[in-house]
């Protein structure tokens, strides 16, 4: 997967301009980072939004149809690198979101539910098909929306969401294969709540394993990123899925709570935070409701002493700064091994002074706009909070736009485990720096927080992976390499990250009722 | 068994197998009076057998109203305990290899295939039937521990997966085990239930604590014993008598307990449970929609071993590799 820094191959030419700024920045206790920056001049290179008509008014896709709200009422949705309003979009009431269950649920009893699997698999097929077709036009729309630099829309997100629809496509006629010995049975009715930072990805993850299955869905999508579900609507549309299958309500989070305590659902799945999740789960306590939730995260990314610190850097800039920090399995800790944190801070540093913040649409930029004013809100309280608790702050300089959320890649050193931004999940492109001496005290440091969702490895010792991939409490573990993501392979976390898995085959369990054969 | 004179068999079978012996107690009478030696059923938490701390008791009575024995009335400390002995023994046993482990478990059966009898007794007056009724439950018991021990090396296979990513990495999932699992008993199966929810996340690497049945807790108590002089470490199965609704609320709210099996939570306790679960986001495995604990066949094989129950307590960890050079 291409990643914020894969395509970086500057040269180092001219002289080095000393940029260590950044507002209350202390000079760096470790001495040695220079924060150095190239002076490398970018012309700006634009994607055309051209390639995308974004509506004035959206309305709630059900059984089919774009409808609007039975109240008529909207809201906005802002464009978080301009302030814009992008477009105004349906409010769901309780109302309509019952409308969507009933329309999912005759399209599971009546259609959907009635196909066999392999011409389920067809539909998902055209799906993926269509995706493809339209990856541009899905690339530039969720940039807008969600403030994603266009360099990943293009080329994580939206060749994702496509291979997941491939990939889920290929199983609705091989279920039999995925159960050996067993009948799989589709739950009936999913309502599936997704966030702001992957809008369409997470709509993917979820959508494609639960269609495939025979399941139909009420799809509600994060407030702040409505538009490339809405979007999708028309994939569907334009895919003849049978009307009902997939159902969309746009609206507040007190909508996604309806639809979690719908006697009508039969199964809930959730992305989103820990605090959330847990409201989730009391919402369907004591129902016979499936449920799996894929919630936060502060996932350690250890460097060990004999790692290629060149791609350790890069990997811990992956690992922390892709999306704005802004993924729930991002590498917010760096464990660096005592004996070679200076280098690795030195490197580092002068790896964030290359880092372009800015404009999303930007073919260049690495980082772009915080989704949204409460998110960046957030980011800002929790590194205040960091700086009063005592750690070293650190930001490259760079120019920010003058309008737009948007916030400078943060490094704090000299962490203390207690510290909140050892402790919270900042969602962010804030990393905390902590230091280990030998492996267990890695191993303890790591798995000290509620959270298990990743873990990132690197050494060049092979047997000294292997050992730590066990030992880390996180359902994903990146030995080498950082935030790497495809359909097959399982995602979902320990402890208090969530349960459930979804890609793989493991992600179609959580679809299925098995039955005796 | 404490009351097990007092008690009537109308057992032709298991009293012609007990002549002999009758005989012989007989005329060890008209020598001199022999008294039994009455069982004292204790808790077992972190290998020992320890009374509850809070100094109570309640009365078990066969299905007939017989009294049987005092059990402990176990305390929300005793739960405490008992957690604390599971996560102690939690490494140690995650760790061990997957044959050692299916050793370790086969070698349950192998000794309670030596107590058949006292199970069968126990068995029968826990549940109301007569001695050669109970015998086929302990065989099944029994069997299902061998069953679910095999297991032990092959689930990883079985769920495990290689996942042909779309770049150039290694890229495998195993599953490991969810860590310390509460266990709310069945209550109408003694024995044979029990074991059918204890074998699962055992095999799988959790240590287990295990609230009893309520009303049938003797058999889970000589279970124990059985674990106690096994190969099982101690901590790795910690088993609390008592009332359920005293102790279930407790197990079902305890942040240190990763995963809680529900079959045998009453039904006016359900929502309480999956509410407390949530604080901590316990994964929850739960009796299958519209299964009656009362009414469900423990001895229909086909329906009580699935390797499912072991998947219940696993989480899949997936680790990446650049494949380079």
């Amino acid at each position: 997967m291409p990643d914020v820094t894969s395509e970086t191959k500057l040269q180092r030419t001219g002289e080095r301009a000393v940029q260590r700024t950044g507002s209350g920045s202390s000079p760096s206790s470790w001495g040695l980072g220079d924060g150095q920056a190239i002076p490398w001049e970018y012309a700006p290179a634009p994607e055309s939004r051209e390639i995308v008509t974004i509506k004035e008014r959206y309305g709630l896709f059900i059984n089919g149809r774009e409808v609007d709200a039975v109240d008529g009422a909207t809201f906005g949705t802002v464009n978080p690198a301009t302030e814009e309003t992008l477009a105004q979009v349906a409010k769901a009431t309780p109302a309509d979101a019952d409308k969507a269950v009933r329309a999912a649920r005759k399209a599971q009893r009546y259609s959907w539910g009635q196909l066999p699997g392999r011409e389920r698999a067809k539909y998902l097929f055209r799906i993926a098909r269509i995706l493809q077709e339209r990856s541009r036009e899905f690339a530039v729309l969720e940039s807008m929306d969600s403030g994603k630099p266009i360099k990943e829309s293009r080329d994580v997100d939206v060749p994702l969401v496509a291979a997941h629809f491939w990939y889920y496509a290929g199983w609705a006629d091989k279920l039999d294969y995925a159960f050996p010995g067993r009948v799989a049975r589709p739950l009936g009715v999913a309502a599936q709540i997704i966030p702001w930072n992957f809008p369409l990805l997470m709509l993917a993850w979820k959508i494609a394993p639960a269609l495939a299955a025979g399941n139909t869905v009420v799809l509600k999508p994060a407030s702040t990123t409505p538009l490339s579900a809405l979007l999708f609507a028309d994939v569907c549309r334009q895919a003849d899925l049978p009307p009902g299958t997939v159902n969309i309500v746009t609206g507040p989070g007190s909508i996604g709570m309806h639809l979690v305590t719908h006697p009508g659902i039969d199964k809930v799945a959730f992305t989103g935070s820990t605090d959330v999740g847990k409201k989730i789960a009391r919402g369907v306590a004591g129902t016979d409701k499936g449920l799996t939730l894929e919630l936060g995260g502060k996932a350690a990314n250890i460097v060990f002493e004999d790692a290629a610190l060149d791609q350790a850097v890069e990997g811990i800039v992956n690992g922390i700064y892709f999306n704005q920090g802004e993924v729930c399995c991002a590498g917010s800790r760096l464990l660096a091994q005592e004996s070679i944190v200076e280098p690795l801070i030195e490197k580092l540093k002068d790896r964030l002074s290359t880092i372009r913040v800015g404009d999303p649409l930007d073919k260049n930029t690495d980082v772009g706009a915080i989704n949204s004013k409460a998110q960046l809100e957030k980011i800002t309280e929790l590194v205040e909070s960091g700086k009063a608790e005592g750690a070293d702050f650190y930001q490259p300089a760079c120019d920010l736009p003058e309008r737009g959320y948007f916030f400078r890649p943060t490094l704090f050193t000299n962490v203390a485990q207690s510290h909140r931004i050892a402790q919270e999940e900042i969602f962010g492109p804030v990393l905390s720096v902590l230091t280990f001496r030998t492996p267990d005290e890695a191993v303890e440091k790591a798995n000290n927080t509620p959270y298990g969702l990743s873990a990132g490895i690197w050494t060049e010792k092979g047997s000294r992976i292997l050992s730590m991939a066990t030992k880390m409490k996180a359902g994903v573990v990146w030995a080498n390499t950082f935030n790497q993501f495809d359909p097959t392979s399982p995602f979902g976390g320990y402890k208090e990250s969530g349960y459930g898995r979804e890609g793989g085959m493991h992600g179609l369990h959580a679809y299925v009722r098995l039955e005796d054969r | 068994m404490a009351s097990r004179q007092s008690r009537p068999t109308g057992d032709a079978a298991a009293r012609a197998r007990t002549t002999t012996r009758a005989v012989q107690k007989a005329a060890d009478a008209t020598v001199k009076p022999r008294i039994e030696v009455r069982k004292t059923y204790k808790l077992y938490i972190g290998g020992a057998f320890p009374r509850t701390e809070s100094g109570r008791s309640y009365l078990v009575s066969a299905n007939d109203g017989t009294p049987l024995a005092n059990a402990c009335r176990g305390s929300r400390k005793d739960l405490r305990d008992a957690v604390r002995a599971a996560r102690k023994a939690f490494p140690g046993w995650a760790s061990r290899s997957a044959m050692n482990r299916g050793q370790v478990l086969y070698r349950v059966a192998e000794l309670m295939e030596g107590r058949r009898d006292q199970f069968a007794e126990e068995v029968a007056a826990a549940e109301g039937l007569r001695t050669d009724k109970a015998r086929p439950l302990v065989d099944r018991a029994i069997d299902r521990w061998v069953w679910y021990a095999g297991w032990a090396d092959k689930i990883a296979q079985v769920l495990g997966s290689s996942n042909p990513v779309a770049a150039s990495y290694f890229n495998f999932t195993i599953p490991e085990p969810t860590g310390v699992v509460g266990i709310v008993a069945p209550e109408t199966s003694s024995l044979l239930g029990l074991v059918s929810r204890l074998a699962p996340p055992l095999v799988a690497g959790n240590t287990v604590v295990l609230v009893t049945s309520e009303k049938r807790p003797l058999p889970a108590v000589t279970l124990s014993e059985v674990l106690a002089t096994s190969d099982v470490p101690g901590g790795v199965v910690n088993v609390i008598t008592g009332l359920k609704n005293e102790l279930v609320p407790v197990i079902a709210a305890h942040v240190d307990v990763d995963a809680l099996d529900t079959w045998g939570v009453p039904d006016a306790l359900r929502t309480d449970v999956d509410l407390a679960a949530a604080e901590s986001i316990k994964r929850i495995a739960r009796r299958p929609r519209g299964v009656a604990d009362a009414r469900f066949d423990w001895t229909d094989d086909r329906a009580a071993e699935r390797p499912e129950w072991i998947a219940a307590f696993l989480e899949m960890k997936t680790v990446w590799h650049p494949i380079g050079v």
